[in-house]
């Protein structure tokens, strides 16, 4: 760093990031806390990762015995009996039985201190931990004089140049019982085991830190497999791997709702929606298009077993049964309220860990609401998030909202989703019908519509909408109304028809009264021209008598 | 530095002192000195006192797991006891040397 103090790395996950470093070095730090929340593990932590790093540490244990404190980080890994072998790592018990003790005049701790001098100049000790502090107030009456001597020996340890850690019970209202420790200390780190709706959630809050500038929060933190980790929101590197690729999502209709066919590989899909409508069963159509791709796929799910997520999947044509048997699908089946939310992030990110799974399914996120606090449901899942999109893994999540005229979701996660589909589930007229639609999907262009959303036996289906004239409808609402669009259509060809047939008839009509007038005149014309025929025929008649008449006056 | 005293006067049993201390320091001297006199006047000669200076050999703290300075000790007879303190309360002293001990 630049500026400000110089800092001696903890090693513990996140603990390095919040705190910009470390633990100020060359200088005594506090753990403190109450009983079980972790403190010896910090500073064996903090020991090991540094005698690991080439900084010997000295152990000064005041109440669990060193084969007990070895024994118990084993399963973490850490192999303290090597690295006292390798004179990077000391033990000094100093422990004391009360029974055999009495206290008469005035005293000092002179050699405590020279006890921690040798130990330290023996492997040239860089960091000292002091685990608990608090034994030697209930191992002496004489306060005022121990309270000197701890002032002493902080200052000591400051004088000798050791990254120091010490730990301390947590007092009622302080942050130690003796109210003494936290200001001799350049940094105060504050461990807390609080149980929320009986579910525990561990955390932890830098009260203070001497002369650097560090996260206030309290950020929760792990006991996993893998040790000590806290989950710093700020540690969420916006640093992914960005796939082109897309992946189908096991609906052909949702894919072709989306320019480029599916969601981008190692993006964030939220489901949400109400109860039925349809959200597991969609989460699970994107696990088998992944198995279908010959990619493995996980299903954490926390509602429901194994077995009826694939019955269940069956009344839609969907079998898992032998993806599951070919070991391309996991379900891991496991109820939010039976380990505490971290218990719960460590499984899920070692289960991932072990199976490698391209694409995740968590069904559903909303469940662990009701678990614990939403700040902190809403840190462990960003770090889910964080964990799959650094892992180019494409994370389903489904949620579960009881509101779904709102689109939020309840963890605050919808920001970090990189498409978001909206299930509906729609009364109208007395029934209830499945919509789906996209709130969003980033970096490509997506259909607005509102599909109607139908699972039957031979899978899912978006129907495309039925633009009436009265908006988008769907279900039977839609149908009606197609048959009625129908109905109106016969209708309309039925009078079309009548009227060509009324034309016909009438032109029909008027032909033949075309006819019968045209044969009346030609009779009248044929009476004409007998008539004329007869008048010529009596002209000629008259003539003729004329010219006999002539002829008989001549004669 | 070694500060024997001990005679061969039968007692009920003997007591074996460690007085630990780390310099010159006025609470060791202190202790030092407190101790030779209730030594010399109440314990009958039936003793056995060792003054172990810490300065010099800071692994004897650990091995007999010693912290506060002045301690003293006592290792016979069984059980162990422990006094710190400059020891100027003779009375306590002797109340806690005692102790454990039948008779």
């Amino acid at each position: 760093m630049a500026t400000g103090i110089d800092k001696a790395a903890t090693g513990i996950d996140g603990f390095d990031d919040v705190t910009e470093g470390g633990l100020p070095r060359g200088r005594p730090s506090l753990v403190c806390g109450s009983a079980g929340c972790g403190k010896t593990l910090f500073a064996t932590t903090f020991l090991v990762n540094g005698a690991r790093a080439g900084e010997p540490g000295l152990f000064v244990t005041f109440e669990e015995r060193p084969r007990d404190i070895e024994a118990n980080v084993e399963s973490l890994g850490f192999d303290l009996g090597d690295l006292c072998e390798r004179g990077l790592l000391q033990f000094e018990h100093v422990h004391f039985d009360p029974a055999e003790l009495a206290e008469v005049g005035d005293f000092d701790l002179e050699a405590l201190f020279l006890r921690l001098e040798l130990a330290v100049e023996e492997i040239g000790a860089k960091r000292v931990v002091l685990d608990t502090i608090e034994s030697l107030f209930s191992a002496f009456d004489n306060q005022a004089i121990l309270r000197a001597e701890i002032r002493r020996l902080f200052d000591w340890l400051k004088e000798k140049g050791l990254t120091a850690v010490i730990t301390g019970e947590r007092g009622d209202g302080s942050l130690t019982r003796q109210g003494l420790e936290e200001y001799v200390s350049d940094c105060v780190v504050l461990l807390d085991h609080r149980v929320h709706n009986q579910v525990s959630t561990r955390r932890l809050r830098i009260v203070k830190y001497r002369g650097t500038a560090h996260g206030t929060n309290e950020y929760p933190f792990l006991i996993g497999r893998d040790g000590f980790s806290v989950l710093p929101v700020s540690s969420l590197g916006l640093e992914h791997k960005v796939f082109e690729e897309r992946i189908s999502s096991g609906v052909p209709d949702l894919d072709a709702m989306l320019t480029g066919g599916g969601f981008h590989r190692g993006s964030s899909v939220l489901l949400s929606g109400v109860a039925g409508s349809g959200k597991s069963s969609l989460g699970l159509c994107f696990a088998d298009a992944a198995c279908r791709r010959g990619e493995r796929a996980l299903y954490l799910s926390f509602e429901e077993s194994a077995g009826q997520t694939v019955r269940n999947l069956r009344s839609i044509g969907l079998d898992l049964q032998p993806w599951i048997d070919q070991g391309m699908l996991k379900c891991s089946a496991a109820r939010p309220t039976f380990y505490s939310l971290e218990m719960h992030l460590a499984i899920m990110l070692a289960e991932v860990a072990k199976f490698q799974p391209s694409l995740v399914v968590l069904d559903p996120i909303s469940a662990f609401l009701d678990s614990g606090e939403s700040l902190e449901v809403q840190s462990m899942l960003l770090r889910i998030v964080d964990y799959l999109k650094s892992n180019g893994i494409t994370g389903v999540f489904t949620h579960l909202t009881h509101d779904q005229g709102v689109a939020k979701t309840d963890a605050g996660l919808s920001s970090l989703m990189d498409a978001w589909l909206l299930l509906l589930n729609r009364e109208v007229n007395g029934e209830f019908n499945r919509e789906l639609f996209l709130l969003k999907a980033r970096g490509m262009s997506h259909s607005n519509q509102v599909r109607e959303f139908v699972m039957s036996d031979t899978g899912i289906r978006l129907l495309p909408p039925y633009l009436g004239e009265s908006g988008a409808l769907t279900g039977s609402a839609r149908r009606v109304e197609e048959a009625r669009a129908r109905r109106a259509e016969v209708d309309r060809l039925l009078k079309l028809e009548t009227m060509r047939q009324n034309i016909e008839q009438r032109r029909r009509k008027a032909e033949a009264e075309i006819a019968q007038l045209r044969a009346q005149v030609d009779a009248e014309e044929a009476e004409l021209r007998r008539l004329s025929s007869a008048e010529d025929e009596h002209l000629l008649a008259a003539q003729a008598d004329l010219a006999d008449l002539i002829a008989s006056r001549r004669g | 530095m070694q500060d024997n005293a001990s005679n061969d006067t039968p007692m009920h049993s003997m007591v074996e002192l460690t007085l630990y201390v780390a310099g010159q320091t006025p609470k060791s001297v202190a202790a030092i000195r407190n101790l030779e006199r209730i030594c010399a006047d109440r314990l009958d000669g039936a003793y056995q006192v060792k003054v172990v200076d810490l300065k010099e050999n800071p692994r004897l703290a650990r091995e007999h797991n010693i912290v506060a300075i002045p301690t003293l000790v006592r290792k016979l007879p069984a059980p162990i006891q422990k006094i710190i303190g400059d020891l100027s309360d003779t009375e306590k002293v002797l109340v806690h040397l005692r102790m454990g001990v039948a008779g």
